[in-house]
């Protein structure tokens, strides 16, 4: 005969128990809920494709140190930043062809970002606001390229080739987006001394001086 | 009247001496006006040290071709008399402030920058992108050049020919130059990039002997003309 204080404490334990499962069951319940609520948040249809457009590319060329305007359709964002990625990237996947007539690995993932920022004065007035720099009030806009490590780490080495690069871009993003009046280098979000040992990264390039160019 | 024997001999020594005078002057009337007392050209072999500068196809280093066509051209100038300086002569590393320091400290009537590419053909010539700017007292630093920018695209135009008519193929262009941007002298960057036939083909790659021998022999006989240029008013 099982003595009545263990049949209690037998019984207070099979409740225990009962109550530990009841709460397990519960919790798993309640992440199998946010399991599934996480998995609406997804998106469930294609993300819109734009229009395609027309943009001009000034596609470099090694033999003759020149660049040429190729027009190109190819969908183009709304959004300016997003713009000058898409056709800084169809610029970069031509130069990752096989038949490049400026042949850059990398391709359109070598640009990571492009930032429009409003323009900084690049007059003489600009150094007399003290440390930061004015802005201008023509509506012009900076652009500011992070391109990827990879991209410069791929790129030829050589005075023509990073020049026509770094002038090439310039040039195509003031060909669409005719604001961009100045553009700055980072390479991986960091301020690079140069392309591949050759073209200055440090400074800002004005796109005026691709469009003069001889 | 009878001149005598003695005096008619007199007479034309005398004549045939001022004959000998007047011809003497003449010579040196026409004879071109005497050389600058110093016609030094800077070479820079650009990179060195750390910086290594581009690989090439053949695992050399642009430092130690740069370096080589440096010392190439550096003999053949000597050999024609022109006092060359270099702005550095082993595998050191020189910062860009420190070979315009040595180029503007020259006072050199032309200053070559040389690189080398395993990208394009023949040779590219670079000259600094600056507007062309009036001499003053002080010029600044990062653009000293800018005074210098129209005898650089002389100087430019001047190694053009001479490449052009050596059959080299050149390429021009203007670009933003650290370094050669300090510089207060006529500047031009060369970068030797392989020999190609027309159809492409490679010859050549730029640290091949025979191929840098040909491009310095041009770029020295083109230097010595810009000198004989430089004289003239």
């Amino acid at each position: 005969m099982i003595p009545r204080h263990q049949a209690v404490l037998l019984c207070i334990l099979l409740l225990a128990s009962l109550v530990m499962a009841g709460i397990l069951f519960h919790m798993r319940d309640r992440a199998h809920q946010r399991l599934l609520a996480g998995q609406d948040s997804a998106p469930t249809k294609a993300p819109e494709v734009a229009a395609p457009e027309q943009a001009t590319l000034l596609v470099a060329s090694d033999d003759d140190n020149s660049l040429r305007a190729q027009l190109q359709s190819l969908p183009l964002p709304a959004d300016p930043g997003a713009r000058a990625r898409a056709v800084l990237g169809k610029l970069l996947d031509l130069y990752a062809a096989p038949d490049a007539t400026h042949p850059v690995p990398g391709g359109a993932a070598s640009v990571a970002q492009v930032f429009l920022l409003p323009a900084p004065n690049s007059g003489p007035g600009a150094s007399k606001t003290g440390g930061t720099p004015a802005q201008n009030d023509t509506g012009d806009e900076l652009a500011v390229i992070n391109l990827k490590g990879s991209f410069v780490a791929g790129h030829p080495s050589g005075l023509e080739t990073e020049t026509l690069t770094v002038l090439s871009i310039c040039g195509t993003l003031h060909a669409n987006l005719p604001r961009v009046a100045q553009v700055r280098f980072l390479v991986d979000g960091e301020v690079r001394p140069s392309l591949a040992g050759h073209a200055d990264l440090t400074r800002t390039y004005l796109t005026a001086d691709t469009v003069t160019r001889p | 009247m009878h001149w005598s024997r003695r005096e008619f001999r007199a007479v034309c020594l005398a004549v045939i001496a001022a004959g000998l005078c007047v011809t003497a002057c003449g010579v040196r009337a026409q004879a071109p006006p005497a050389p600058p007392a110093r016609f030094v050209v800077v070479i820079d072999a650009a990179h060195g040290g750390d910086d290594t500068g581009g690989h090439l196809s053949d695992g050399q280093y642009e430092k130690a071709v740069t370096l080589a066509l440096s010392v190439r051209l550096r003999s053949l100038l000597a050999a024609r008399g022109i006092q060359v300086v270099t702005t550095r002569e082993a595998d050191q590393s020189v910062s860009m402030d420190q070979r315009a320091m040595i180029a503007n400290r020259a006072s050199a009537q032309a200053c070559i920058s040389l690189h080398v590419a395993e990208t394009g053909s023949g040779v590219h010539l670079f000259v600094s992108n600056l507007a062309p700017a009036a001499a003053t007292r002080f010029m600044p630093w990062k653009t000293a050049q800018a005074a210098w920018v129209t005898r650089s695209l002389a100087l430019t135009g001047a190694l053009n020919s001479a490449l052009t008519h050596a059959g080299t193929s050149v390429t021009l262009g203007r670009a933003p130059l650290p370094g050669i941007d300090s510089m207060s002298c006529p500047a031009v960057a060369i970068e030797l990039a392989p020999e190609r036939t027309a159809d492409r083909k490679l010859t050549a790659e730029p640290d091949n002997a025979d191929y840098q021998a040909q491009v310095a022999g041009v770029l020295a006989a083109a230097l010595l003309e810009w000198r004989t240029e430089g004289r003239q008013p």
